[in-house]
């Protein structure tokens, strides 16, 4: 840490990363040729460059813990961060597609990391492309819950299939989740909340969830209260949309 | 189309070649090639070339067909390709019972088992399905709206197969990805349900096929691709049940002395009706590399390499039917400086029927063009000409490698150049 001191995109008072030094485009296109490397199938993921305390060597253990939640879009990082001491014993990882935004959250959790020994230990950030990739990360069934907090609305209609809520890509997120896994989007544009929830709806993998059940899970507080986003949308007063269904058994 | 960033202004703009395809009938009733935007069609069981009918004026596809193939019962014949249509055929009047219009263009098709559905895929990811159900004969259909069924996000599908069994249908695209998706009873409302990823290559996947027997009526998959492997999967659970090397397992790579340039994609494959045999064809071989697969130790190995001598023969594509014969087509569409528009050349391989489980001894030979069934009749049809220029063929064989390039392999830039792409980007806003 002594180093750091030097660095001026470390904070001196938090010993975080400054979010002014990894400014970033807002949007990026998600149908380009990807160049960074993708791991050939799930099992090639290695957990100890992403959780080295709980992993100390690359080597495959059988029934080993694998990645449970999977914050696609993760931005900065803010949902991640709520979530690892909430679920402790979860991991948990961010998927952007942004390069510089990555760099940010990598060197946040490792700030954390450093700033609170045995804590964050369970969560890491990874560059890719889900919407391409997703089936090189994850197992069939092997996640319990996936976020899509505030995507990019890709307003016009010409942009629409790059939007990361669609009837075939759910296919794909229904193939990661296992059964009873739930998937959580939230938006502040209104156009974009009535396609998640209007994909979600028509789809027969998912099945939206009750009142009741939304209102015991800790979880749906944090989609507007943990984020980068959430936060400036409440800060000026805007509205929310948001739709959390269920991973259900396909009816005959 | 304006997602794709198109290579401009550094790869000189070549003409895109289309490779020449060949199908031929489950009981080798007739052969169909297809070069550029040509369909030729060769009745066997007649002796005789086929004019085919379409209603519609013109050409019956105005650009180059990319997918050819029958159904499994061999009633229906299949034709798609950059023209954005897929053309449903009669193979008992030849006549076009159905045209759909594709929004893309299309790169696979596929027929379901039962012959109720066609599926094709176009270079966006999207697999469509139609449904012919109320088909009877040779009266034309009404015009027929294809629906969407599943998505590669925004990859080129290259194949597209059913499994035996019609449960499930697979689909191949250029990001390495090979989907297994579970056909369900109404496919018209979209295919949900993925039943396994099969991932391993590392390369594109060019070409898909079932090896199957009476005693595994499942059968497994084989893939090909551009990583130079073969590898065989077990579709219900996506797993890797081995990996052929074929060049280097082959001995191709010492005898033609390129050691060091190995890595030669797998065009083509096709596998023996009721054999465990599976044909395959590599960018660089004048002639075809036989795998045998052992089912029940789910391995596979190097059975033999059937080189063609005393031409310039490298296939472009395979197909076989039940009556023991490979046929192979060698050919490109609008090759550049040639004054052919189009090349074909179809040679023959004999020796497959017996040699399935009990002896993959079994002598395997070229078939010389006056053995073809059919003979020069049908080489006339099918290759335009009974006589072809051997040199043509090397440059036809270099024109697909590099069309096969450009399409399917990523393209790599340096940093500098990537930075440089970025500045000369044409959606940027100017600011005033």
């Amino acid at each position: 840490m002594l180093e750091n001191k030097a660095n001026p995109t470390i904070s001196k008072s938090t010993g975080l990363p400054r979010k002014r030094f990894y400014r970033a485009r807002a949007h990026s296109n998600p149908l380009s040729d990807s160049h960074f490397p993708i791991p050939i199938s799930p099992c090639q993921v290695d957990y100890s460059l992403h959780y080295p305390q709980l992993f100390p060597s690359s080597d495959k253990i059988d029934g080993a813990k694998k990645i449970q939640f999977a914050d696609v879009g993760c931005g900065f990082g803010g949902l991640l961060i709520s979530l690892s001491t909430l679920f402790p014993e979860t991991l948990m990882i961010g998927m952007e597609l942004r390069d510089k935004v990555t760099e940010y959250v990598k060197e946040r959790i490792l700030a954390l990391r450093v700033g609170n020994p045995g804590q964050y230990q369970n969560i890491s950030v990874v560059r890719t492309n889900s919407m391409k990739y997703i089936p090189n990360y994850f197992e069939k069934g092997q996640l319990s819950k996936m976020f899509f907090l505030f995507p990019d609305p890709h307003f016009k209609e010409k942009n629409h299939r790059r939007r990361v809520i669609s009837t075939h890509l759910l296919d794909e997120y229904a193939y990661c989740l296992g059964v009873g896994g739930i998937i959580y989007t939230i938006t502040d544009v209104e156009e974009l909340g009535e396609w998640m929830k209007a994909c979600l709806e028509s789809h027969p993998l998912f099945e939206a969830l009750t009142k009741e059940e939304l209102e015991v899970d800790p979880v749906v507080k944090l989609l507007t209260s943990a984020t980068e986003e959430g936060q400036k949308v409440a800060r000026n007063g805007g509205q929310t949309f948001q739709a959390v269904y269920r991973r259900v058994m396909p009816s005959l | 189309m304006e997602d794709i960033p198109m290579e401009e202004g550094e790869t000189n703009k070549d003409i895109e070649v289309a490779p020449a395809l060949i199908a031929v009938h489950p009981a080798q009733e007739s052969v169909a090639v297809a070069v550029g935007s040509e369909l030729r069609v060769f009745d066997i069981h007649g002796g005789s070339a086929v004019s085919l009918v379409d209603d519609s004026c013109g050409p019956s596809h105005k650009d180059s067909i990319r997918a050819i193939r029958y159904g499994a019962k061999g009633k229906l014949f299949v034709s798609a390709g950059d023209d954005k249509l897929v053309k449903i055929w009669s193979t008992e009047s030849w006549r076009c019972i159905c045209t759909v219009s594709s929004e893309k263009r299309v790169s696979a098709v596929a027929l379901s088992n039962d012959g109720l559905y066609v599926c094709f895929a176009d270079k966006f990811g999207v697999v469509w399905v139609v449904d012919l159900d109320d088909f009877d004969g040779n009266q034309a259909l009404v015009s027929k709206k294809a629906a969407p069924m599943l998505s590669h996000y925004c990859s080129i599908i290259t194949s597209l197969e059913f499994s035996p069994d019609g449960r499930f249908v697979v689909s191949a695209d250029r990001d390495f990805k090979i989907r297994v998706t579970v056909f369900p009873k109404k496919p018209l409302d979209g295919l949900h349900e993925i039943q396994s990823f099969c991932l391993g290559h590392t390369e594109f996947v060019s070409c898909l096929a079932f090896v199957y027997t009476s005693e595994y009526p499942q059968g497994f998959l084989v893939s090909g691709s551009g990583d130079s492997t073969v590898r065989l999967w077990d579709i219900s659970s996506g797993s890797l049940l081995d990996t052929c090397k074929v060049e280097s397992k082959a001995g191709l790579l010492e005898s033609n002395g390129r050691g060091e340039e190995c890595n030669s994609p797998v065009t083509n494959l096709c596998t023996i009706p009721d054999g465990t045999l599976i044909a395959v064809a590599i960018q660089s071989l004048q002639g075809i590399v036989l795998l045998s697969c052992d089912l029940s130790a789910r391995t596979l190995s190097i059975a033999k390499v059937v080189s063609i001598k005393g031409e310039a023969f490298i296939p472009t594509s395979l197909s076989t039917s039940s009556s023991g014969l490979l046929w192979m087509v060698a050919g490109v569409s609008n090759l550049r400086g040639c004054d052919h528009p189009s090349l074909a050349r179809v040679r023959v391989i004999s020796g497959f029927r017996e040699s399935s489980a009990c002896s993959p001894e079994h002598e395997q030979t070229v078939l010389g063009d006056n053995e073809i069934p059919g003979g020069d009749k049908l080489l006339e049809k099918l290759q335009g000409s009974l006589s072809v220029d051997e040199k043509v063929f090397l440059a036809a064989a270099e024109a697909v490698k590099t069309a096969m390039s450009n399409l399917l392999v990523k393209k790599q830039y340096s940093a500098e150049k990537r930075d440089l792409r970025k500045r000369t980007r044409n959606d940027r806003k100017i600011k005033q």
